[in-house]
């Protein structure tokens, strides 16, 4: 394996309190030395970070790969190469495939199908309950024994407030999050948008706020009974910010996700009927998207992830209510971001680099998240200035699902190195 | 089509004449109620129809003059030929439909087409086909205040105010009081030639 | 040139007050055509027309048939029973290929919200929406006005209550739309679990009695309670919507005005309107049926001269 040396980089490890401009060696897939001027080894390749970030690699711990059961709308090597152009160098799949992703056989065809993609690093999601069904709790210890890092029934909320007290308490055994889905399903049943004005006008059914807020909630009381570590999914209103917020201040075990989209796009999006608006939980007001940007600042929000969730293009192609939710997220997450949070001043590119690295890889114990010396050299060097038009059709991922298509957005992705090798890379 | 246009509002005047003035203008329609009666052989079972928008009060003007001398109220109609006219179905903005209205059942009757202008013929093509669809009328009958010539249809007038002959680059105005404030036909020249 | 309605006709939320004028007055002359005894004039001769009705509907389709047929357009009516829609054709392939038959206008009917939107970004032909979903029903909501228009001349400051299921009814928000943009004041009154919690940022007054909406209006837009609101949960009886709801001749009595009655049907009698209310001296019911063929042969005399197609064969043909 060749060395390899980024050079004149801005070295950005906040887990470190590392912001310094200089050089970074890589060698046998580790990072050998970090900062200052290092000189080139003898046949080292030799990439000139002038102007780039040299980030830990990012970890989007909220992913659907759709393999097995959906080949046709991704498969883990094409989501394995879309995190790679994204920056991820490491994604956790939600187990919500055909069969769910719920005993050790299933974890370890992930993983399988991960190492052979070659790309980022996947790492399997079990789920919670045998089958998705809400039913009865899964074998979390085969299934973290064959590599699982977390456990969820995302896709769908975990009904019964009895299975996700004995999930919260049943995984402290294993040290792992419990992931939870926040929808009350009776209050959701057949909604298809933020429910409010604009729902009213179009005559969508709407999702009221308390849909989220109610489970949030309910979740949060859960871990403080139980102490165990419950991770709320794509936080999308500013009730369930408070609520998160009542939760930590009282030191109760959780911790919260937004998504991209959450942060950067209001309801008004559903305007004309776009189904690459539509996902669960909805786009919401300009309020909720403020509240959310507030607490990616203050810490109420611990990380963020993308919940990439392709569909194919004919499923998207139809009346709006038949229209499945979800909307792909790998490839726009750092562009979005920077958009949306950095370049407004909201938050600083080391703050964005923790919600996207360094605390991901803590809470779900992921290896990475760092650019200490010694560690593998999962890397990702971008351009937090590049302007870039969004073209869902060159992505790499196979979802074209997206409301980002055709908009400038500005931060881009340079190079992605997972273990010491490029895996992806524009940089000529 | 054959009707004209009633305003302009140049800030230079065409050149303009007069064809028929306020006072010619009352003669003609006068003479053209006595032909009306005569040909229909008086008034019973005459009904007379203008056709919107001038043709309107020019019917009534003549159906109250032949009131004034035959001492009878002659049912009076109006047609608007909006939805019957040929260049429809060209892009454009829709022509404003106007009211149709026919007081009577017109089987049996001597029905006498009123209108303004007579200039290609299309507009009276159009009221024919229209009033076929109200029922078959004894007789029809066209009376029109001028005739300009310019056919492009076999339709001919039976009752003729005035014959005008319109040089190119010019057009016939009609004003009725009712409308206009004053009762005038006029030459007018649209470009300078 | 295009028409000054554009391409289709979705909905009233996006029209002006201007537009919504030019078809009530388009509306106004071609009433008197269903008086006559040949009921036809030759305006759409060579036209196409597809009525394609996902939902069953008897009386709107009946309605859109006869306008059509008045203004002697070729109709085709597609109904998913009896079209490939039930053997999992999506809506974009039926539209496609219907208009590959060179059709000229599509009117469609369809349990989805946006529906008609989304057809109209995908053919070339005219789009009228005859219901999509709980969105609009944009013909419903002019021909109601064109009869509170008849009646009260102008409707600048009338006061017009919509009864019933807001939250499920097309019909409510085109009334809404249409009617504050003619200047109508215009309130709702209902169960508030039938009424969209954003109701009242929709410009409308809210009335929680039906006896305060009764003391308030000049006309009361009645619409259908649907069955299915009472199994889903909505309201517990319509037993007991009829007693609280209900509009009923003794409640009617005692407002302080003779009210104009409206319904878009089919009734429910005995639910949401009594039959003595329903076939009362105030109520306008049937004028609006009348009043339902004229409006929508003006939609279509007015859309029509936006058809790219129409206007091709009149050029290739004069």
């Amino acid at each position: 394996m060749t060395d390899i040396l980024l050079r004149g980089g801005r070295l950005l490890d906040p887990s470190t309190n590392l912001d310094a401009v200089g050089d970074l060696l890589i060698r046998d897939g580790k990072i050998e030395s970090v900062g200052g001027k290092i000189a080139g080894p003898d046949g080292a390749t030799i990439v000139d970070c002038t102007g780039q970030v040299v980030s830990p690699g990012f970890i989007d711990v909220h992913c659907h790969l759709r393999e097995p059961g959906r080949e046709d709308v991704e498969t883990i090597a094409t989501g394995a190469r879309a995190a790679a152009a994204g920056g991820f160098t490491a994604v956790c799949a939600m187990p919500n495939t055909d069969p769910v992703t719920d005993n050790q056989a299933a974890v370890g065809f992930v993983l399988k199908q991960g190492r052979a993609a070659n790309a980022a690093r996947v790492y399997p999601i079990g789920a919670i309950s045998i089958g998705q069904k809400g039913e009865q709790l899964a074998e979390f210890g085969e299934m973290v024994g064959a590599g699982a890092v977390a456990v969820s029934d995302d896709g769908k909320p975990v009904v019964s407030a009895q299975l996700m007290r004995t999930a919260l308490e049943y995984a402290r055994t294993f040290g792992i999050p419990v992931a939870d889905h926040c929808e009350d399903p009776t209050l959701a049943h057949g909604g298809a948008m933020n429910e409010g004005l604009v729902s009213a006008r179009l005559g969508l059914k709407g999702i009221p706020s308390e849909a989220e807020e109610i489970m949030a909630i309910r979740d949060i009381l859960l871990a403080k009974r139980t102490g165990g570590h419950v991770h709320l999914c794509h936080m999308s209103t500013r009730g369930s910010v408070d609520l998160i917020r009542w939760g930590k201040d009282r030191h109760i075990r959780v911790t919260a996700e937004v998504c991209p989209h959450h942060i950067s796009l209001t309801e008004n999006e559903v305007e004309g009927y776009d189904t690459n608006a539509k996902m669960n939980p909805p786009l919401r007001t300009a309020d909720d998207v403020l509240a959310l940007q507030e607490a990616v600042k203050d810490g109420t929000i611990d990380v963020i992830a993308t919940d990439h969730a392709p569909h194919h293009y004919d499923e998207k192609e139809r009346e709006f209510s038949d229209a499945p939710n979800g909307i792909i997220g790998l490839e726009t997450a750092l562009a979005v971001n920077i958009t949306w949070l950095v370049q407004p001043g909201i938050i600083s590119v080391a703050t964005l680099i923790d919600k996207m690295a360094c605390a991901p890889a803590k809470l779900f114990h992921l290896p990475g998240g760092n650019l200490r010396r010694g560690t593998e050299a999962d890397i990702t060097v971008f351009d937090p200035t590049a302007q870039w038009v969004i073209d869902p059709k060159a992505f790499k991922t196979k979802g074209r699902n997206t409301p980002y298509g055709g908009r400038t957005l500005t931060g881009r992705v340079s190079c992605t190195l997972v273990g010491g090798r490029i895996v992806h890379s524009i940089m000529g | 089509m054959g009707r004209a246009a009633y305003f302009t509002f140049d800030m230079t005047p065409a050149p303009t004449s007069v064809v028929l003035s306020a006072r010619a203008f009352e003669r003609t329609i006068t003479r053209m109620a006595d032909e009306i009666i005569e040909r229909n052989d008086g008034t019973d079972r005459l009904l007379l129809v203008g056709i919107q928008r001038r043709g309107v009060q020019i019917a009534a003007r003549i159906a109250a003059l032949i009131t004034a001398r035959e001492s009878v109220e002659v049912p009076l109609g109006a047609l608007d030929i909006t939805l019957y006219r040929d260049d429809l179905q060209t892009v454009g903005p829709r022509p404003v439909v106007g009211k149709t209205h026919l007081p009577v059942a017109i089987e049996g009757l001597n029905v006498v087409i009123v209108d303004d202008v007579l200039f290609t013929g299309r507009t009276i093509r159009a009221a024919l086909d229209e009033l076929a669809d109200f029922g078959r009328p004894a007789r029809v009958s066209l009376a029109v205040l001028v005739d300009r010539g310019g056919r492009e249809l076999p339709i001919q007038p039976d009752v003729v105010g005035k014959h005008v002959e319109v040089p190119i680059g010019s057009r016939v105005d009609v004003c009725v009081a009712e409308l206009d404030g004053k009762d005038e036909v006029l030459l007018v020249a649209t470009e300078a030639l | 040139m295009t028409s000054p309605l554009g391409k289709d006709l979705l909905g009233l939320e996006h029209l002006t007050a201007e537009q919504i004028n030019l078809i009530l007055d388009t509306a106004e002359p071609l009433r008197e055509i269903s008086e006559r005894t040949i009921k036809k004039v030759p305006t759409l001769r060579g036209a196409t027309i597809v009525n394609l009705f996902f939902e069953a509907s008897t009386r709107t389709r009946i309605s859109f048939e006869f306008a059509e047929k008045r203004m002697s357009a070729d109709t085709v009516n597609v109904a998913p029973a009896a079209s490939s829609v039930s053997k999992g054709e999506t809506l974009v392939d039926t539209a496609r290929n219907l208009e590959a038959m060179r059709i000229d206008m599509v009117v469609i009917r369809h349990g989805s919200s946006g529906a008609a939107r989304f057809l109209a970004e995908r053919i070339e032909s005219n789009v009228i929406n005859a219901g999509d979903g709980t969105h609009e029903h944009p013909t419903q909501g002019l021909l109601d006005m064109l009869t509170l228009r008849q009646k009260f001349g102008s409707l600048v400051g009338k006061k017009i209550c919509i009864c019933g299921d807001v939250l499920h009814s097309r019909v409510a928000r085109s009334n809404i739309w249409g009617l504050t943009k003619l200047g109508a004041e215009v309130a709702v009154c209902g169960p508030r679990s039938l009424l969209p919690n954003a109701i009242h940022e929709m410009g409308v007054q809210v009335f929680d009695r039906i006896e305060q909406a009764i003391e308030w209006a000049d006309a009361l837009n009645i619409l259908r309670l649907q069955l299915e609101r009472m199994q889903a949960g909505y309201i517990p009886s319509l037993r007991e919507y009829n007693r609280v709801f209900g509009v009923t001749r003794e409640r009617l009595e005692r407002a302080p005005r003779d009210l104009l009655i409206l319904h878009p049907g089919p009734m429910n009698r005995g639910v949401e309107i009594d039959s003595d209310v329903a076939d009362g001296p105030h109520s306008v019911i049937l004028e609006q049926v009348t009043n339902g063929v004229a409006v929508r042969m003006a939609v279509l005399y007015l859309l029509a001269g936006n058809s790219p197609r129409l206007a091709e064969a009149a050029k290739g043909g004069a």
